[in-house]
């Protein structure tokens, strides 16, 4: 199937010697960070994690979602799903690719990454957040072709493939939840010791992920004419919908332990996120309240079935996409590290040579999403499964 | 050609006992250096458990803790960076930052007005063991809180767990850092991209001697066996008052402060 790539448009070409150009650009920013270390990038010593652990975590979320789109077709036969699944595991795959890198681009000693492997160590989270990664990755792969395949054949898929797949769907929620147990584990950091971070991962992760696939595919209905099919989007934007509705109860669940029980561990990092610290805003809450506002945008949008269905619907993805970023590729660890270990505050923000890795990062992704769309949009056209 | 296969099967044979006593060589250092081997050392100092006991009412200032502080620095070539980037095992810092705990509007001021020394805990359940992915931090048989340098892959994940800011990352070149030659050569320096932290001087325990800090703070900072009833820690806890850092996250520090 990968001879597909060899018959595009020249515009895709273009795109992609865009992104490689990017990659090329990035690579050389990281290579300085190689050899002069992370100082390049704005961490110290009590911020110790930033943007590139950050983002991270937010694309486990993205590729576990995945599993929004698998799950009503394979557990409840809602076949409407059916054309679009592929592109939702090939997501997953650019995403976890993506987790993976990020990780690579924040270790001090990236040559040395296979010590993981080397001495597997099982009461470190991150050695199963490795296991659920990589074999999130490779189940992503194998079903995704695997299917596209017997697509472009006119077959049914093999039989093999079936437990594979609802061993995919209850995979989805172990990578995520696993990511929120490498916080939500951790002694004395107030922001992240909670029981619900990993639900609150989750709720976060199916809403923003079919997001920004529904996102992606309106911009590919634009380019190419596929359609997903109005039902699909449909159905999804009710799912993206409810969602949201638990990400923002969640986060309101943890505003209320906070405040109620007036601990000033717990109160101190949701205070200095929207409210600073000292009488000064930081930076950082500015963002913060643009999500709230966001936030509540979006869900005002999805919340009415009429809303829903118009043409306002895009702007609402956005609104939410960006709402949930910021809580989770922002917030997240600012609220987690800024109050420090000894109760006072280290400011952090990203560097510009740090938003460059991460744009590398960001590129691959693309480059990698680019592929895999192309090689499954050829199989849709010559299949006839285009448009409705 | 019969001349030349006999000459063929000369060299194959050199070659393969060559290579067999290359790999009997190599298999025998490999033997030599496999891991999880402790030697104790003749007149080397040993505890069931080390802990160490600081009696803050000796210290008043800064200048009472900086013999403490640079004993150690020099003993473990730490690096002299100014930023927030900086390499610390040990430093000050205020009441308020120590023990945050412990904190009220209304403390005396003789207690709250005075620096505190700040080190590793060597927790007996320490959280920076539990979250390594590599076994690089380990706790080893006396309490004491290791790390290996060469294993670190630089994730941090230690430092995000460490609820007392005892560790320190490599964001910079520390030997960029370091007077050369470096004031204890035979202490090795850290490369980049490493997380480092207070090792309670393992390394001089094994030579017999105690802890630099304590050492330099005569009698200031007692170092025992815990799990010795008669030992001087254990002796200095039954007749003083002591807290110790952050006691309700259950990691149990082994530094303990008389007040």
């Amino acid at each position: 199937m990968v001879e597909k790539l060899l018959k595009a448009s020249v515009s895709y070409y273009l795109w992609l010697l865009f992104l490689c150009a990017v990659i090329c650009v990035c690579g050389i920013v990281y290579i300085d960070q190689l050899l002069n270390g992370l100082g390049i990038t704005g961490m110290s010593r009590d911020v110790s994690w930033g943007l590139y652990i950050s983002q991270f975590t937010y694309f486990v979320g993205v590729a576990a979602s995945a599993v929004m789109l698998v799950l009503p077709a394979y557990f409840h036969h809602y076949v409407k799903f059916k054309k679009m699944i592929i592109f939702g595991e090939f997501m997953a795959v650019a995403a976890v690719i993506m987790c993976a890198l990020f990780i690579v681009v924040d270790l001090g000693q990236p040559q040395r990454m296979l010590n993981v492997l080397l001495y597997p160590t099982p009461n470190s989270v991150m050695f199963y957040d490795m296991i659920v990664l990589i074999g999130y990755l490779l189940l992503n792969i194998v079903i995704g072709w695997v299917t596209l395949e017997a697509e472009l054949r006119d077959a049914e898929p093999p039989k093999w493939i079936k437990p594979l797949i609802y061993l995919s769907i209850l995979w989805a929620f172990s990578i995520h939840t696993v990511t929120a147990f490498l916080y939500a584990g951790i002694p004395g950091r107030h922001y992240w010791l909670t029981a619900i971070m990993a639900a609150r991962f989750l709720s976060s992760a199916f809403c923003s992920g079919p997001a920004i696939l529904l996102l992606l595919l309106f911009i590919v209905r634009r380019l190419t004419g596929f359609d997903p099919g109005r039902d699909a989007i449909k159905t999804l934007a009710t799912i993206i919908t409810y969602a949201m509705c638990i990400n923002v109860f969640f986060y309101l669940l943890e505003l209320f332990t906070a405040y109620y029980s007036n601990i000033p561990g717990h109160m101190e990092p949701i205070t200095f996120l929207f409210a600073g610290h000292g009488g000064h805003l930081a930076w950082v809450s500015y963002w913060m309240w643009a999500a709230v506002v966001m936030a509540v945008g979006c869900l005002v949008i999805l919340i009415p079935p009429q809303l829903r269905t118009s043409r306002l619907l895009p702007i609402a993805l956005i609104m939410l996409v960006a709402a949930t970023w910021i809580d989770k590729g922002l917030g997240l660890l600012i609220g987690g590290f800024t109050p420090n270990m000894f109760e006072a505050f280290t400011p952090y923000m990203p560097t510009f040579k740090e938003c460059m890795v991460a744009l590398g990062v960001y590129a691959v992704g693309a480059l990698v999403l680019s592929l895999l769309w192309r090689i499954a949009l050829s199989v849709k056209k010559e299949t006839h499964h285009f448009s409705e | 050609m019969k001349t030349s296969r006999r000459h063929f099967l000369k060299i194959a044979g050199f070659s393969a006992m060559a290579l067999a006593s290359g790999l009997a060589a190599a298999g025998a250092a490999e033997a030599q250096i496999a891991p999880g081997r402790y030697v104790k050392r003749d007149g080397m100092l040993t505890a069931k458990r080390w802990a160490m006991v600081i009696d803050t009412r000796r210290f008043r200032t800064e200048a009472d803790y900086a013999p403490c502080i640079e004993a150690c620095q020099k003993a473990h070539n730490i690096p002299d960076i100014h930023d927030d980037r900086n390499v610390k095992w040990i430093w000050t810092d205020t009441f308020e930052h120590v023990f945050p705990d412990e904190m009220n509007a209304h403390l005396n001021t003789a207690t709250r007005s005075k620096p505190y020394l700040l080190l590793c805990n060597h927790c007996t359940n320490p959280p920076c063991v539990r979250v390594c992915p590599t076994q690089a931090t380990y706790k080893m048989e006396d309490g004491i809180v290791a790390m290996d340098y060469h294993r670190c892959i630089g994730c941090r994940f230690c430092m995000a767990g460490c609820p007392y800011g005892a560790r320190s990352f490599n964001f910079v070149d520390p030997r960029n850092y370091l007077s050369n030659p470096v004031p204890n050569p035979d202490f090795p320096t850290r490369m980049i991209g490493v997380v480092e932290k207070c090792n309670f001087c393992v390394e001089r325990l094994a030579e017999g001697k105690l802890p630099a800090c304590v050492e330099a703070a005569r009698g200031a900072i007692l170092f025992g066996d815990l799990e010795d009833p008669n030992s001087n820690v254990r002796q200095a806890l039954a007749a003083r008052f002591s807290i110790r850092r952050k006691p309700s996250l259950g990691t149990q520090p082994g530094v303990y402060y008389l007040i």
